[in-house]
């Protein structure tokens, strides 16, 4: 009995430890695999094709850059949308609104995390850009502004979060000695906790932006998928096509194994190493600002 | 002066704090209207017919049963994968992982993992499962790759359940003879249970909203029946919400607001016994 005890704890214990790294053995297949099957590009398509303007798989035209800059522009305008309105609203739910606000506001925000971006892609092509068309007088609303919009709605929750969390974080000692000093909620907001959660604002951030970068569905509904080189600020107002988007609407009509295959794979490569870059940059922040707070403390 | 200079700084916060408030109100506004939107206009499509008839003349009449019954395959398919490795992994994580490079290794990896785009998950999915596996565009394609990406919130959110429970527990636990594995199934897994829940039916509703990752590992455009195998493709309702909104023509609108309210229903239902069963157990712990 007691035998038969130790050994099934045995195997519960092997397979819990095994299964403990999982996480790292999923992240290597994945590389492995984008790899596999995008790496073979270099073979079939000449660098200076692959960084060319021009994306017209039909005739064999596989330049990227329209892609990257499609991603770019909208990207950056939802990072222009979400970063204040998110921060704002994070500072809101922490220090300013009543405890009880918290607990509705903040489950509220975190709703619109969990609404499919199908769901507001499609409210984008049926009310945002027919809204936009006729307001900003454009031939289509389909267009990177509407993209980077409901990209910014998709990144705020994500923002509003994590620096939520971190602005709570901040311990309440060193609010209440900036009052005792005579300094106003204001005042302790932006010159002390604001200052002392700075780290965790930062991840917000990196990690907010990071979700809108590999956002596809919405982007692919509502951008207008036109794989054009978007450089000037003015091609907000026009129709673009983000990598994302082209990998989901390509792949499902490219035979496996072809050019083309492999050259959406190496896009997706491109993303997961951006979002690699971006994780790891994040978590650093996290581990090195944690460091120093045990350094100060201890 | 001093009394001007406090004055300033009263007028300096009220601005402030009002800036702030107009700003939070600007974020949460279109949260409430978007859901609010959604159930008036698809509120009315919504009947028993819709949910549960087969579609007809091309979509744009009858119900989205097939689409519903995907959906709710694909959910439970991801928590036969995603649910026990994950729990698992978390608990290795609190339970078992000394604090040294590979276990922050595996913390890293875990936030990477969190965030790949959902697309690069569905053309991992074609090349190790569709492909590779040979299970073609399938159920099971589809669910092992929804499971990957559900992992990651999986396991944050039981790890932190898990660590929540006081140490004294196990002491007292292992005080009593108990082994390393009684203390945690007896003691330590019941009074995490709720927390683990919660993480659970979050990372799945994410799983069950998802569009791109099913894309070329398991969704149908559009099937004449229900799939009859986990080998068979299906049709899912963020997928099909998606086609009629954008690759059929003369779609009518009111089927598509009337699947995209589904769909939310759907969704935001899991996250709403999530947030009930996590501030119901905060209610009733005793520590």
């Amino acid at each position: 009995m007691k035998k038969s005890l130790t050994w099934r704890e045995y195997v519960i214990t092997r397979a819990i430890k095994v299964s403990g790294y999982s996480a790292i053995v999923f992240v290597g297949l994945i590389f492995f695999f984008l790899l596999r099957e995008g790496l073979p590009v270099f073979g079939e398509v000449p660098i200076s094709t692959l960084f060319n303007t021009r994306w017209y798989p039909i005739e064999e035209y596989y330049g990227i850059l329209p892609l990257i800059t499609g991603s770019l522009i909208v990207t950056i305008g939802a990072a222009l949308v979400a970063i204040p309105f998110g921060i704002g609203t994070a500072v809101y739910i922490a220090e300013v609104s009543p405890r009880w606000m918290r607990e509705v506001l903040k489950p509220l925000v975190e709703l619109l995390g969990g609404l499919p971006s199908v769901v507001l892609g499609f409210l984008g092509i049926l009310v945002l850009s027919p809204y936009l068309r006729v307001l900003l007088d454009l031939p289509t609303g389909l267009s990177a502004l509407a993209g980077a919009l409901l990209l910014g709605g998709i990144a705020i929750p994500t923002i509003v979060s994590i620096a939520e969390d971190a602005l709570d974080a901040v311990p309440r000692s060193y609010r209440e000695g900036a009052w005792a000093l005579g300094a106003t909620r204001w005042q302790t907001i932006w010159r002390v906790t604001f200052p002392a959660a700075k780290s965790g604002v930062l991840t917000a951030i990196m990690l907010g932006v990071g979700r809108a970068i590999g956002e596809t569905m919405t982007v692919m509904m509502v951008t207008g998928n036109a794989p054009v080189l978007a450089i000037l600020p003015g091609s907000i107002l026009s129709p673009v096509r983000t990598m994302t988007a082209t990998i989901a609407a390509e792949m499902g009509e490219v035979a496996s194994g072809s050019v083309h295959y492999h050259v959406l794979f190496f896009i997706g490569m491109v993303l997961f190493l951006i979002s690699l870059i971006v994780n790891i940059a994040a978590s650093s922040v996290v581990f090195r600002s944690k460091k120093r707070a045990e350094r100060i403390l201890s | 002066m001093k009394r001007f200079f406090s004055i300033d700084r009263d007028i300096v916060q009220r601005l402030g704090f009002s800036f702030l408030t107009i700003m939070a109100v600007v974020t949460v506004v279109p949260i409430i209207s978007v859901v609010i939107y959604i159930i008036v206009q698809g509120g009315p499509a919504v009947s028993w017919e819709f949910i549960s008839a087969m579609p007809h003349d091309g979509m744009r009449a009858g119900g989205i049963l097939p689409a519903i019954i995907g959906t709710i395959y694909l959910t439970i398919g991801t928590a036969v994968f995603s649910v026990p490795l994950g729990i698992a992994a978390a608990i290795y994580l609190s339970e078992y992982a000394p604090d040294n490079r590979l276990t922050q290794l595996i913390r890293v990896a875990i936030i990477n993992l969190a965030g790949i785009p959902s697309v690069v998950y569905g053309l991992f999915g074609l090349g190790l499962f569709v492909l590779f596996l040979k299970f073609g565009t399938s159920i099971l394609a589809a669910s092992l790759t929804l499971s990957i990406m559900t992992l990651p919130v999986i396991i944050s959110a039981s790890e932190e359940a898990l660590r929540s429970v006081p140490q004294p527990f196990r002491t007292v636990s292992i005080s009593l003879g108990g082994t390393r594995w009684q203390t945690i199934r007896r003691i330590v897994l019941p009074e995490a249970l709720p927390g683990i829940l919660t993480g659970v039916i979050l990372g799945l509703e994410r799983a069950a909203g998802e569009t791109a990752p099913i894309l070329f590992t398991g969704a149908a455009f559009f099937l004449p029946r229900l799939p009859g195998s986990v080998f068979d493709a299906t049709m899912a309702l963020p997928y099909h919400l998606f086609v009629i909104s954008t690759q059929v023509p003369e779609m009518p609108i009111q089927i598509q607001y009337g699947t995209a309210l589904v769909l939310i229903v759907f969704v935001l239902g899991m996250n709403i016994i999530a947030t009930v069963v996590r501030s119901r157990a905060r209610a009733k712990r005793q520590w």
